[in-house]
């Protein structure tokens, strides 16, 4: 993990860039410096130790776990049998499936949903259009676990309980972080383009399908990376949702281990392993676009 | 809602020169006739058929029917409801058990708090020139990433009988065996503890922004003029993150009332961890109070709503200093 990241450049059109550090260096600086790094390597421990401990965990035999310290070494490296049991027991190949399957229809919709109502808002003077806006302004200010309740009711008088659409329609139609990203930009998009492309004879569907969602390119990159990942974590709507078997996202398959494997740590370590090990990718993939993407998203 | 951080409000800031009078707006297709103008009416409707749809079928009927179930005895199930006006909110916050939950919120705001100064702390080292500094943010970013469920698997079994946080103080001499989610107030702090791992991150990547934002050259000025990183600190950074930390306090603040994966992945909500929202889901679908849950939700609404509100009318001058 560690060279991956150092070598991925976090820099940002020359933004995050580092601040000049003293030149001259006291000796009060430098024992400050040594308490700096102190601090980091401690906090450093704290995020790691944990999960290098459930790592270990899913290496070992069942005695192996149930004997030995937390943090002793698995006898065999390279057993993955307890990832062989997770996946097969704890149906983790049909919840990537379906994991995958909600983020596909999902990200697409939350892309043309919220990108459609930016361009609307932003490139439409029309009467209700503070109406509009003040709808979405409030709704955010609702928080989506507290009208669960109801919203179960309105899901079930689709007939959509427990199927693969009820979250991906909840995630779609409640996503207002998307749209206010997407706001922000089509408003730095200059709207000479749209004039020049509409004297070529162009109507609006033709400009926001081949101006505005092209140059949208950074912003959909943003929302693709926090909606992915807030589906992909996501607990709480499958779990209400989508309580078959059949249906279990990562999420909800693992939570299930909690059941069949009782104390067996060592297949619910290789389960939760599993589960990390795409975020982690992902992750080191991806790095500087999550950052600012969440910097984006978050402030909105 | 305008919090934008340095970078968008620069952004935006930039674009409004491009922007043109009401004017340019219906520059719809120049035929005049009543057809073509009905189209140019409609288009703006054509884009926002979908997205209104699913706002309100999703956010507005939820929660206009959620404050008519609130007065009623309604099971969620039966097809009839009797009307039974106040007394929901009466048992709210009258009968002890039902009310109880909000004091766990305390654990989880302390929690946040500490959060909020940690990850200002971190931010702020890692904005100046530090080696390994991309893999220290990466490093303390990625708990924010995970699933949740994995976080509670991965934390049932650090803090378990003997299990590496009793390992760990054994190092240091500390007597190993506590049951750390066996009593309320430890399974209480320790799921706090667990939501301060898991989200500092996040409110770590957001300051690290926005003091990112500030442009280089008042720090150079200010060494010039001899001031320390204490002095840089109190009059550079903290004045420009303010709109962030304010959104990070009312996050915080929201975000410890609505506690609900973490605990009930952990503990089912045993040993006096349930919180409010689990609790409302358990009153909703394993007891089929609707009447009663939805009661329980609009509480909670509004104090969100409250909260909100006060602090927005608080924060953006006084308060921010003390954190």
């Amino acid at each position: 993990m560690t060279t991956a990241q150092r070598t991925a450049p976090v820099k940002t059109a020359g933004r995050s860039r580092p601040l000049p550090g003293p030149r001259r260096v006291r000796l009060r600086g430098r024992i400050g410096q040594t308490l700096v790094y102190v601090s980091l390597v401690v906090a450093s421990l704290v995020v790691i130790l944990p999960l290098a401990v459930v790592f270990l965990t899913s290496l070992k035999t069942s005695a192996e776990a149930a004997d030995g310290g937390a943090l002793s070494l698995p006898g065999d490296w390279l057993n993955f049998d307890n990832y062989a049991t997770a996946f097969s027991e704890g149906r983790m190949l049909t919840a990537f499936g379906n994991t995958l399957f909600i983020l596909l229809f999902s990200i697409t919709g939350t892309v043309l949903i919220g990108s459609m109502t930016a361009y609307a808002v932003d490139r439409f003077h029309f009467r209700a259009r503070k109406l509009v806006m003040a709808l979405f302004l409030v709704a955010t200010l609702v928080p989506g676990v507290t009208t669960q309740v109801a919203t179960f009711q309105v899901v079930n008088g689709f007939g959509l309980f427990d199927t693969r659409w009820a979250p991906i329609l909840l995630y779609m139609g409640t996503d207002i972080v998307s749209i206010y990203i997407f706001l922000q930009f089509i408003r730095g998009i200059p709207v000479s383009l749209d004039e020049a492309a509409r004297l070529d004879g162009a109507n609006s569907f033709t400009i926001y399908r081949k101006i505005i969602l092209p140059l949208l390119k950074p912003a959909i990159a943003t929302v693709v990376i926090i909606k992915g990942i807030t589906v992909y974590n996501d607990f709480y709507i499958p779990f209400l949702y989508m309580p078959s078997q059949d249906l279990g996202t990562v999420s909800t398959a693992l939570f299930r281990f909690k059941g069949p494997f009782g104390a067996h740590w060592e297949n619910i370590s290789a389960g939760a392993v599993l589960v990390i090990v795409p975020t982690l990718i992902a992750f080191l993939f991806l790095q500087r676009y999550i950052y600012n993407g969440f910097a984006q998203g978050a402030t909105k | 809602m305008t919090e934008t951080t340095e970078a968008v409000s620069v952004r935006t800031h930039r674009a409004t020169p491009q922007r043109r009078g009401p004017s340019a707006t219906g520059a719809g297709p120049r035929t005049g006739g009543g057809r073509g103008r009905l189209l140019r009416r409609a288009t703006p409707w054509l884009f926002l058929v979908a997205p209104l749809a699913l706002l309100i079928t999703f956010t507005y009927v939820p929660v206009g029917n959620m404050l008519y179930y609130s007065f009623t005895d309604w099971d969620g199930i039966s097809p009839d409801r009797n009307f039974t006006g106040v007394d929901n909110y009466v048992q709210i916050f009258t009968r002890p058990e039902l009310f109880r939950v909000f004091f766990v919120s305390f654990y989880y705001l302390a929690a946040s708090a500490f959060q909020i100064v940690i990850a200002l702390y971190f931010a702020t080292v890692l904005s100046f020139d530090l080696r390994f500094r991309n893999l220290f943010k990466g490093l303390l970013f990625f708990p924010y990433l995970i699933n949740g469920v994995a976080i509670g698997f991965v934390f049932l079994y650090f803090f378990q009988d003997g299990g590496t946080l009793d390992t760990v103080l054994s190092w240091f001499g500390q007597d190993p065996d506590h049951a750390w989610l066996g009593d309320p107030e430890s399974a209480n702090t320790s799921l706090a503890g667990v939501s301060v791992w898991r989200y500092t991150g996040l409110n770590f990547v957001l300051f690290l922004g926005a003091i990112q934002s500030i442009p280089g050259e008042l720090y150079e000025a200010a060494q010039l003029d001899g001031a320390t990183k204490w002095d840089q600190f109190r009059h550079i950074i903290a004045p420009s993150i303010r709109p962030v930390l304010s959104l990070s306090v009312i996050l915080a603040v929201s975000g410890s009332l609505a506690v609900f994966e973490i605990p009930w992945i952990m503990t089912g909500g045993a040993t006096g961890t349930s919180t409010f929202v689990i609790q409302t889901v358990k009153l909703a679908f394993q007891f089929n109070k609707t009447g009663l849950a939805s009661a329980a939700a609009v509480v909670l609404l509004l104090i969100v709503l409250l909260i909100t509100w006060i602090q927005r009318r608080l924060v953006p001058d006084e308060k921010v200093d003390l954190v």
